[in-house]
């Protein structure tokens, strides 16, 4: 490999770049969130419609036709759709992050071709400008329990890093799909499944009751499907946001450390990846 | 070390040309893993050393690794080998883009990519009217940069790149585009630039410019480094031995250049050559001014009864400048047989400074068919000379008389 060295000489300069690409970063996160929807009637509120009409729709069918029964949570609160969106926000930005970090860099051919910077930006804004998004929804979901008669307040600390924890945890698989996607141009409808099986190996829509407890004669139990379920790191994540949102209580030991961990790897092999493969990104779009 | 600004050491570039042009994965698994692809080394082995406060030329034919140097030392293409060491700021114009996103106004373009070049807002806040007013556009700065014109993407590119209070600018190709007035706002600026101090690194067709710009010139040449000079010199060798290997050279372009040197015809008579004289002596540069002979060498087997010749001179944007023939003023080539030349004097050669083409064709007596037509097969350059016009093509060869009218002035 060959090597490339734009050589600052005095620790002043090297931290005036440092600055530079802080800068650079706000501006690519204002343009995603100035560009998602600009042009559209409604604006800004499509990001806030977009899940409340998910939500509706499997408040419906889950809730209420299929009758799926939430666990029963903190100040004696047993609600469907607040039980459901403790989980579904988290997995709506996750899937964002990693749709976002899948076009990262074909969207941003143009400006990969022409100029020089680092490339890990594209994804990091698109990842930051979805983080918005999710605080303002997850302050609406606050808002909500508020007014279903559960004080949310004491937990809003420990709920802010496990969102950071899973932005990190996105963010590194962002990464390494991004530039997946640029030499694999079918990539995107491999992950498209990915997400989808995903989807439904996470207790977003049901309570994880219903996998956890399962009859040791049954089928799920003899194909150890179960612990191929808890292999999941997703699984650790919903749980942790319910834990904390809708139980108000800490979650386990084992949750926690599985978190932390794959936060920490996901974001270590999403870098190594990217830093091995983006040299060429130039040349490849 | 202080001195040099940019070095290259023994820097190789190398592509993948794939068979298919998006790899998939299925096909990658069904291989094994292994993406099919050719490799073409764009770059062999390029020492280069620029020193600071110098303004420093690329010159070479298409595809001979120019603008991949460029895109390396500016840190967009990573070499496969050898190592770049860049000391200062750099901002980088390349090609018809400044990396703009097509969607954004221009004002936003302008704060994004200056911030690519790593300015803060508060800079670009200070600079934003000057940039804006140099391009030129301040009636289309908040249209999105997808409705410009390629005239105006370039001028408010090349703004940005030059208002970012870079140490070292690196431009491609750009002056090539944009109108007169924009051309020499910009060559301005680089003397500004040379004045402060900066360093320059510019790939330029305008052969004639790079001659009086530039204080050092490398050539490439199919990715090696051919020399490192200064740029009479170079640009003298470069010209001069550039037409014989021309139409070799273009035919094998990857890139797929527009076919220069192109040739068709029935051969009833051919051109063998074509040569520009001045005093008599065969050159690829001469001044504007100068008495100079285009000489056509002509071959024919047989007799043949009448032919018309003619030549047409363009310059490098592809503007037919002229096009004279012998039938327009009625010459009779009677019947040719064997070998011969032909020559078109000029008592004064009323070119504008800048590289020019030339084609040479002959034609039966009808100029219905052809026998030999031979595109752009001659290169040649005008430098400054008497009359000293430098704008356009021409010069009409005019002298300015000032005079006041009487009862105008008390
Ligand atoms: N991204 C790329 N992939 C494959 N080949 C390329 C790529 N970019 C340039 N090349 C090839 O590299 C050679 C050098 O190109 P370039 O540097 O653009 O030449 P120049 O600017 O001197 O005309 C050409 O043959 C061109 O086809
Ligand atoms: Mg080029």
């Amino acid at each position: 490999m060959g090597r490339v060295s734009h050589a600052q000489e005095d620790v002043i300069s090297q931290f005036r770049m440092a600055l530079a690409n802080r800068e650079l970063l706000g501006n690519l996160v204002l343009r995603e969130l100035r560009g998602k929807y600009k042009g559209t009637a409604l604006g800004w509120f499509w990001s806030l419609l977009n899940p409340l009409a998910a939500t509706l729709i499997f408040s419906v069918v889950f809730g209420a036709i299929l009758r799926v029964n939430p666990t029963v949570g903190a100040d004696g609160i047993h609600n469907y759709t607040l039980f459901l969106l403790c989980a579904l926000l988290p997995w709506n930005y996750f899937s964002g992050v990693v749709n976002a970090g899948m076009a990262a860099m074909l969207d941003n051919a143009n400006l990969i071709k022409k100029t020089a910077f680092p490339r890990q930006l594209l994804v990091f804004s698109a990842s930051v400008s979805l983080f918005v998004t999710f605080c303002i929804e997850m302050l609406v979901l606050a808002v909500a329990f508020l007014l279903f008669g559960a004080d949310p307040l004491l937990w809003v600390v420990p709920t802010l890093v496990l969102m950071v924890l899973l932005a990190l945890f996105a963010t590194g698989l962002a990464l390494m799909l991004s530039v997946a996607n640029v030499y694999f141009r079918d990539s995107a409808h491999f992950v498209a499944i990915g997400l989808q099986v995903l989807f439904y190996a996470t207790p977003v829509i049901y309570p994880i009751t219903l996998v956890s407890h399962v009859s040791p004669d049954s089928l799920v139990a003899r194909l150890h499907i179960d612990s191929l379920y808890y292999a999941n790191p997703l699984v650790h994540y919903v749980e942790a946001f319910r834990d904390l949102l809708y139980d108000h209580q800490i979650p386990s030991l084992t949750t926690v450390l599985v978190v932390v961990l794959t936060a920490a790897s996901s974001l270590w092999l999403g870098w190594t990846v990217f830093t091995r493969y983006s040299g060429r990104l130039a040349e490849e779009l | 070390m202080g001195d040099i600004a940019v070095e290259a050491s023994g820097v190789s570039k190398r592509f993948r040309l794939y068979h298919e042009r998006n790899q998939s994965l299925k096909a990658a698994f069904m291989r094994g893993g292994r993406a099919k692809f050719d490799e073409f080394w764009a770059l062999q082995d390029v020492d280069l050393q620029i020193p600071v406060g110098k303004t420093f030329g690329l010159i070479g034919h298409n595809g001979s690794g120019k603008s991949t140097l460029l895109k390396c030392l500016a840190g967009i293409l990573v070499p496969d080998r050898g190592s770049i060491d860049v000391h200062g700021r750099v901002s980088a114009l390349l090609e018809l883009g400044a990396g703009f996103h097509p969607e954004l106004s221009g004002r936003d373009n302008v704060y994004l990519n200056g911030s690519i070049l790593g300015m803060s807002k508060k800079q670009i806040d200070r600079q934003f009217d000057e940039i804006v007013d140099f391009a030129g556009l301040e009636t289309f700065i908040d249209t999105p940069v997808k409705n410009y014109s390629s005239g105006m993407y370039v001028r408010l590119g090349f703004s940005v790149a030059i208002n970012v209070d870079p140490e070292i600018l690196m431009v491609d190709e750009v002056l090539a585009v944009g109108d007169e007035s924009f051309q020499r706002k910009c060559m301005e600026k680089f003397a500004d630039f040379r004045a402060q101090g900066r360093t320059v690194v510019i790939v330029s067709h305008a052969l004639s410019t790079m001659r009086t710009m530039c204080d050092e010139v490398a050539w490439l040449d199919h990715g090696h480094l051919k020399g490192v000079g200064h740029p009479r010199d170079l640009v003298d060798e470069y010209v001069g031995g550039s037409h014989e290997d021309r139409v070799v050279d273009d035919g094998a372009d990857p890139v797929g250049q527009p076919t220069r040197g192109a040739r068709w015809g029935s051969g009833e008579v051919t051109i063998s050559s074509v040569e520009l004289l001045d005093a008599g002596l065969p050159t690829s540069h001469v001044p504007t001014g100068a008495e100079v002979t285009f000489r056509i060498h002509w071959k024919a087997d047989r007799p043949v009864r009448e032919p018309v010749f003619g030549i047409a001179v363009h310059t490098l944007d592809g503007v037919h400048v002229t096009g004279p023939n012998t039938r327009d003023v009625d010459l009779a080539t009677g019947t040719l047989e064997g070998a011969g030349h032909l020559d078109l004097r000029v008592p004064q050669l009323m070119l504008t400074p800048g590289t020019y083409e030339l084609t040479a064709a002959v034609f039966d007596h009808s100029v219905v068919h052809t026998f030999d037509h031979r595109d752009k097969l001659f290169r040649f350059d005008v430098a400054p000379g008497r009359p000293r016009d430098q704008y356009g093509v021409i010069s009409l060869g005019g002298s300015w008389e000032l005079a006041s009218d009487a009862g105008s002035s008390t």
